[in-house]
Formats: C-alpha cells, structure tokens, sequence
C-alpha cells in the first residue's frame, strides 16, 4: 500500500503539472508520460477532434435544445481540466472517498491452472461502491458543483452508474434523480434499494424496451426540460460530445495507475489488456494510456448472450452496424428499416445496443479487437473466479475474465495479461441463484 | 419557389397564419393515415407534419412515444411512410407534407437515396429532430439537390450565434420550439414566445412556426397573434389514442378539433 500511495502522489503532481497546458488530450498525455519516460510521443492519437468527433464516429446528434448546454458543459469542461484546485479536489477524492489507486493482483493460482500468461487484475472491483463508475461520477459531479447545478440526473443499467451518482449526490447535498428501465429495476433490486437508501429517486422506465437504453432516453428527456438547474451525469462513454471524451478522462486513471504498477511489477508492460465493453468507459479508462504503446494488444469483449448466431446478444461492435443513437455516430444494433433492436445479455451493465463511439473506431483503425462471449461463458468465468481466487466479479467483469480464459493458455507463461475487474459480484447475486433455480 | 414556400406567401397574401397538425404515420394502423390528412385538409390544415416512428424518439413525451410504439408495433417503414405521401398526393397535389423524426432510419437508406425516393413520392420538407446544423451538412446538400426543404428547430436556448447558424442552412420555415421540454410538454409563457420570435425574425429572413405546448384553441388564437404558423402534435395525437380502437372515427373525429382550431386562428387573424 505504501508504494501504492507514493504513486497516487506522483499522479496528483501529474496532473497539477499538467494544468499549464491546454486541453484535455494535452492533459491527460501529459499525466501519462510525467509518469513514465518511455511512453511514446502523443503526435499520432489525437481524437476526438474540436467538435467530438473519432473520425466518422461521436459528434453531436442532438435537440436543438441541448446544443447550448452541451457546449457550456464543453467550455467549463475545458476550463476546469486547466483548473489547479479542481484537480486538487478530484485526486483527493479519488484517494480518500473512492480509495485509489486500485491495486494489481497477481492471480497466481488461476494462472497456473490455465497453464500461459499470467493474468493479472486491476482490482476496480475494491472501489467504494464496487465498481469503476464511481471514478466518472465523482468528477462530473464536482464539475456539475462548479457549474452551480442543484440537480443531477443519471441513467443505469445495472445499478451501478446509478449508485455511484447517488452516493456523490448525498455526499455534496445534490438532488438526484436515477431512471432506470422496469426491466432492469426488476433484476437489480438490491441496488436500487441502495439508491433509495441514499436519498435518490429512482424513476422506472416504462417505454420502449424498458432497459438502459429506455433509461438513456428517458434521462435526455428530463434533461432537455430542467436543463437550468440540471446536470445529467453520463455513466459511460456514449452520448454527445463532450461525454465520451470526458468520461474517458475521468476513467482514464484506471490505465494510468494500471501502466505504472505493471512497469513497476514486471518492469515492463502487459502483453494485452482485456475488458468488457457495454457503454465501454471500463475498457476505455485501460486502454486510453496503453494506445501508444504498439507491443500492448487491445480486446474489448462486448456481450454474445445467447450467441451470436442467436440474435439475442448486445454485440454492436461484433455483429451491429453503425448509425446514429443518444447523441452520437457509432455501431447499434439495428434492423435494416434503421431501428433499434432489443438487446440481450446475463449482465445488465452490458445490455446496450450502442457503444461509445471511440471503440467504434478503435475498432475500424485496427488499434483494439473486440470479442464477444455468451451469457453460458461469463457464468463460468464469474464461479472459476469465485472459486479459484477468492473474489467474487460483476458479471459484466466476467465476460473480459472469460476471454482471459480463452486466450491465457495460447499465450507463454512469462507473458501477462491485465484484466480489468470492472465491479464486483455481489448485485449480481440473485441473477446467478436464479439459473441455478434458487431464490434468495 | 418550393411548395413550402409557395404556401407561406400565399397565406402571407391572405393574412392568414397557417395551421400545421402533426401525426404519426401508421398511428394506429396503416390504413388510418392517407384519410386522415385529407381530411385534416378538409378541416382547415394548411401543411401537415408526418411523424416517421422510430425506437427511441428521445425529443419526444409520452403521447408521441406510444404513438411511435403503436405504429412500430405492426412494422410502419420509413418507405411506408413514403407510400402514404405518395397516396396522399393522388388526390392532393397541393398541401405541403413534411416528415418529422429522427436520423437512423434515414441513415441507414443513405441520404442521397433517401431525398431521390422522398422527392419523387411528393415529400416537400423533412424535420430531422437529432440533426443540428453542425451534423448535417452532407443531408442538406442530398435534400437540395432533390429540391427538399430542410426545416430546423429553434429552442429557448438558442442564442443568436445559433440563430444564425440555423438561419444559413435553414429553408421552407423554421420551427420555434416555445418551451424547454419534450413534445406534449407543459405551458408555454406567451410573453416569452413573443421576445424570441422578435429575434428570430430579426435575423432569420423564414416564417416562423411555433409548436410543443399548444394543446387548445384559445391557445393556437394566441400563437397565431405572433407567429406565421400553430403547429399542434400531441393534442391530436391524444384524441387518436383515444380510438385506437375505432380507427374508422378517427378522421371525422380529428377533423372536428383541427375544425375548432381553424375558426379561433381565423378569428385572432381577423382581429
Ligand atoms: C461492473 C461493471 N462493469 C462494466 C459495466 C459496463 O459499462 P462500461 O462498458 O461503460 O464499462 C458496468 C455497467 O453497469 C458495470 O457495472
């Protein structure tokens, strides 16, 4: 823990360094090489470009209504990036509230097992309220504070985004408002009993298919009516510009811390980097600091459900199109009349037709590689864990640990593998008694 | 001169605002949708505002939504919504019909495609509600070069840099959305609706719709004080919930409410 301290330390340095330079891309490169010497020069990745765009991905699809405050939200965005004491303010909470930096653990015992590379998991699972959301949400609500919003507003599928903008807005005195689609209200209960217990109000979501992307809808409606008083806090990295730069940003110190202890660890970098990709902000918060870093390979693993060949999936990236959706140009899953079809999987946090427009084109550009494996395998993944190491994973974490599993044994065994453990298990309770025929 | 335009500078001749109900094609059944604008025609409309369905309408309250989820219920397309302007202009070759809805079901047909099959079904002008200026660039050229109006939305929010930038790329009329809120939303402050249309006149050279909020003829008398033309969606997409289940009373039943809408914007016209 000691080290890891020191390390937190040298980050917060980091970024107030980097306060002198201008933008977000010019920040977080800056944080990324103050860290470490041999990171490679930052010319080449450069997106999005001034008006949110990732080549033909992201932009700005929206209501005229939202056109303004999304581009005050951008101006403030960029102000407070360059902003000392609000960077001040986010490292210390992300050190002190969240508990960072999250640490590396060697799973040794299921290395062996699976016979190559050693695997390795960033452990976001320990943060305060169990998963990696909480490291967005922290900094947009300080951001929605400095903007003089009274009100937040956030849309979640498994509960997670929606508890981590719950906990903030009880800690700063804010009134938060959740949507969430009846689907997902039904097979989260537990956590949308934590929002209420922290003083938010969860609003199910009728329409439509009655899932997170109901909730997306519903969230953006409420937010082009109290738009004055209202910040609507994104819990991934879809959405119009600004959100999927700026919750990559704010995700991005998972990648960074991630970077560091593995040079620190292994002296060098991992040879891949596997997560699971909903909205994809978990996948991109690793991957953003490694894509210099041309010797490290990508894979998002996105949600294959029943299987591919099923139709009954939330694969976008693997088996969708692109289109236009909540805001921005990216892969949907679509039929051919240009609607969106209802997506499938075990894990709520997965059960999106969209994906944040960068992994779109990190995907076209070749740089990631996205897989998908099925509801059977995530179930797999989540008890070889649970029984192997001790640690009990989100589902959604469970289809990045079951790709690991796939790929760990084609790999030498003095390579390594960093997962991210996104979240950890323990909403998913009932889900996983349920196919097991039980009831808690 | 587009039909759009052509419209506009006749009612402007005549001093008379014009009235735009809008509706959603295939609500609640495919066959209910070509007799309906004919009779909302008949009723007094001056141009009509097809809503195409989509999945997610995120601009949208909870009338128009289930009026989107009734039409995708049996599977209404974007070139069903085509057939029915095509229909519609057998019998109709002079109202204006303008497509309102999102920009996925146009995307994927592919724009120049769809403006060639949208022109040649008899479709004057579309309203794509998730595609600001800033994103439509290559839309505008296709519908220009099929000889499409692209109508706009202005908000509260819109301050005159924007204003501007809707006014370049703008033709036919622009809409002023006179509330902060989805479709069907809450009450619209008159007072407020009148500054902001001063300022849009004063910078954009188009008539001027004001719609979302008006739900009554006293209101639409007092839209049409200041505005060009009162466009009505949810009002009329309310009375078609309530015969969903008798869709042979629907145009009768439409026409008699556009009917009462006319005569009080006649009236404010004549004051
Ligand atoms: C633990 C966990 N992991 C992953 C996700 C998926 O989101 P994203 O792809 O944005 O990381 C969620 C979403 O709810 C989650 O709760």
């Amino acid at each position: 823990m000691a080290i890891n301290h020191a390390e937190a330390g040298s980050e917060a340095q980091g970024q107030t360094q980097s306060a002198a330079q201008s933008g977000a891309q010019a920040k977080v490169q800056s944080v990324t090489q103050s860290e470490d010497q041999t990171a490679a020069p930052s010319e080449a990745y450069h997106w999005p470009d001034a008006r949110g765009h990732f080549g033909p991905y992201g932009g700005l699809f929206v209501p005229e209504t939202l056109m303004r405050p999304l581009d005050e939200l951008t101006r403030a965005y960029a102000r407070y990036l360059q902003d000392p004491d609000f960077l001040a303010e986010l490292d210390a909470d992300l050190r002190d509230y969240v508990g960072r930096p999250s640490p590396i653990y060697h799973a040794e015992r299921w290395s062996r097992e699976l016979g190559g590379a050693q695997i390795f998991l960033k452990r976001e699972d320990l943060n305060h309220t169990g998963a990696h959301k909480v490291n967005n949400t922290i900094g947009q609500a300080l951001l929605a504070k400095r903007m003089g919003k009274t009100r937040i507003i956030a849309e979640t599928g498994a509960g997670q985004h929606g508890v981590a903008s719950a906990t903030v807005a009880a800690r700063l005195g804010l009134e938060c408002v959740v949507y969430m689609g009846e689907i997902d209200v039904a097979r989260q209960e537990a956590n949308v009993y934590r929002m209420r217990l922290l003083g938010a109000q969860v609003v199910a979501v009728k329409s439509g298919s009655r899932t997170l992307k109901d909730a997306l809808n519903e969230a953006m409606r409420d937010w082009v009516t109290n738009v004055d008083n209202t910040f609507y806090i994104i819990g991934t990295v879809a959405g119009p510009h600004p959100y999927p730069a700026m919750v990559r940003d704010f995700q991005a110190v998972i990648g960074r811390e991630a970077r560091a202890q593995m040079l620190e660890r292994l002296g060098r970098l991992p040879d891949a980097l596997v997560a699971c990709v909903g909205g994809g902000s978990n996948a991109i918060g690793l991957f953003y600091p490694f894509l210099e870093d041309a010797g490290v390979e990508l894979i998002g693993v996105e949600a294959a459900g029943e299987g591919l060949a099923s139709g009954h999936h939330a694969a976008p990236l693997c088996a969708g199109r692109p289109g236009v959706l909540h805001g921005s140009r990216t892969y949907l899953m679509e039929d051919s009349d240009g609607q969106i079809i209802e997506t499938h999987s075990i894990s709520a946090g997965l059960d999106y037709p969209g994906v944040g427009p960068e992994h779109a084109w990190l995907k076209d550009s070749g740089r990631a590689r996205y897989v998908a494996v099925t509801d059977e395998e995530a179930l797999a993944a989540f008890h070889t864990l649970t029984r192997t190491e001790g640690i009990i994973p989100a589902l959604e974490s469970s289809h990045a640990l079951a790709q690991v599993a796939k790929l760990a044994p084609t790999l030498r065994k003095d390579q390594a593998i960093l997962v991210n453990l996104s979240g950890r298990g323990d909403k998913d309770m009932h889900t996983v008694a349920a196919r097991e025929g039980l009831t808690l | 001169m587009s039909r759009i335009a052509g419209c506009f500078a006749d009612l402007a001749a005549r001093g008379r605002t014009a009235l735009i109900p809008f509706v959603t094609a295939g609500d609640p059944d495919l066959a209910t949708t070509v007799p309906l604008m004919h009779a909302m025609v008949a009723a007094g409309a001056d141009l009509i505002e097809l809503g195409v369905p989509f999945s997610d309408p995120m601009a949208d309250g909870p009338v128009i939504q289930r009026a989107s989820e009734r039409a995708l219920a049996h599977h209404t397309r974007l070139r069903d919504v085509l057939d029915m302007v095509r229909k519609f202009r057998e019998r109709d070759a002079a109202t204006p019909v303008i497509l309102m809805g999102y920009l996925n079901p146009i995307e994927i047909l592919g724009y120049a495609a769809f403006a060639a099959q949208a022109s040649a079904a008899g479709v004057d002008g579309i309203l794509v509600v998730d595609a600001p200026p800033e994103e439509s660039g290559e839309l505008v050229t296709s519908l220009r070069q099929a000889g499409i109006d692209l109508v706009y939305l202005l908000a509260p929010t819109s301050d005159e840099a924007r204003i501007r930038t809707i006014g370049a790329v703008a033709s036919g009329f622009v809409y002023y959305v006179s509330v902060k809120g989805v479709t069907g939303a809450g009450h619209l402050d008159l007072a407020d609706v009148d500054a902001k249309l001063a300022e849009i006149r004063r910078l954009i050279p188009l008539p001027v719709g004001v719609g979302f909020g008006i739900k009554d003829a006293e209101t639409a008398a007092r839209v049409a004080r200041m505005a060009d033309a009162v466009i009505v969606g949810s009002a009329i997409v309310g009375r078609i919930e309530a015969l969903t289940m008798k869709p042979e009373h629907i145009p009768a039943a439409i026409g008699d409410f556009l009917a009462g809408l006319r005569a009080a914007i006649d009236g404010a016209d004549r004051a």
